[in-house]
């Protein structure tokens, strides 16, 4: 299947470019934007191995949501741009050295006598047409790692209060509304009784 | 005939270039945690490449737990991240040596 090479090899260049740009954009807003555009790449390729239902979850809860937050914050700080770039220079031959050192590494053990070929490991057949990936995933999920499952909802609502809390802040000098104050009132501290002596209404 | 191999080398790409991106990007915390989201999906490359050669799901709900992990950890990240920033006035990790490490 000579298409399936050419679109493997395709999203491949995107997503490398992207991952590129990422590391060396001058401005944190194009990292953001590339790195949404490497998680789109990445999401074909999945799609490519048949996991439908991480794809669309990668574009739908990474891209859509933590992808958004990450530009909130960019967008939210106010940083100065200038002085980012002064390490590149120095840091980049170390750089590329660890990166170059640690890729050959791994490619030396991945395309050495075939370990990882098609003769280990060989291409499954394509799934059948009513194949559903998420039903597969679902019941998996719902049977053998029912535990985990709830442990991952728990680490998600720990997430979020932990972020609330950690930015949550009471600035002084802002007329907001107290609910308990406004519970605890009671009626001698709003209402005061004046004695005064009975108005007559002034005769003509 | 698109083999393991090919997707493994993928994952292996993507991986030594956040890692280079952590070496480059020493002054900006957010490019910081951009990388470390990039090596995930580098792991999440390899985990859906594995579970499908293997013909075994187990992988993609391994894949599954990790994107639920990894927001956790951008969220509470970037929320330190914000307090930081409001304290300091700055995100570089070259000025933030308070604990004299």
């Amino acid at each position: 299947m000579i298409v399936l090479e050419l679109v493997f090899y395709a999203f491949s260049l995107v997503l490398v470019f992207a991952a590129v740009s990422v590391i060396t954009s001058r401005n944190p807003i194009y990292s953001v934007l590339f790195l949404v555009l490497a998680f789109f790449s990445a999401a074909g390729i999945w799609m490519l191995l048949e996991a439908e239902f991480l794809a669309i979850i990668l574009v739908v809860v990474y891209v859509g949501a933590v992808m958004v937050l990450f530009l909130f914050v960019v967008m939210m700080l106010d940083i100065n741009l200038v002085p980012f770039k002064e390490g590149f220079i120095r840091y980049l031959p170390v750089a590329v050295l660890v990166a170059f050192i640690m890729a050959v590494e791994l490619l030396m053990v991945m395309w050495s006598r075939g370990r990882f070929g098609a003769d280990m490991f060989p291409v499954p057949a394509p799934n059948p047409a009513d194949y559903s990936n998420t039903r597969a995933l679902g019941e998996l999920l719902y049977t053998n790692y029912l535990l985990p499952f709830e442990v991952a909802g728990v680490i998600l609502l720990v997430a979020l209060i932990a972020a609330v809390a950690l930015t949550l802040r009471t600035r002084p000098g802002i007329k907001t509304q107290d609910a308990g104050t406004q519970v605890r009132t009671r009626r001698d501290e709003s209402v005061r009784l004046v004695k005064m002596k009975s108005e007559k209404p002034r005769s003509v | 005939m698109l083999t393991l191999a090919h997707f493994l080398t993928l994952g292996a790409i993507l991986f030594s270039l956040s890692i280079a991106g952590i070496f480059i990007n020493r002054k900006n915390l957010i490019i910081l945690l951009m990388c470390i989201e990039l090596m995930l999906l580098a792991v999440n490359m390899n985990f859906v490449a594995f579970s499908r050669f293997l013909g075994n799901l187990d992988g993609q709900v391994f894949v599954f737990f990790i994107l639920t992990v990894a927001a956790a950890e951008a969220g509470i990240g970037l929320a330190i991240l914000v307090v930081l920033f409001r304290k300091r006035q700055t995100i570089n990790v070259a000025e933030l040596d308070d604990l004299k490490g």
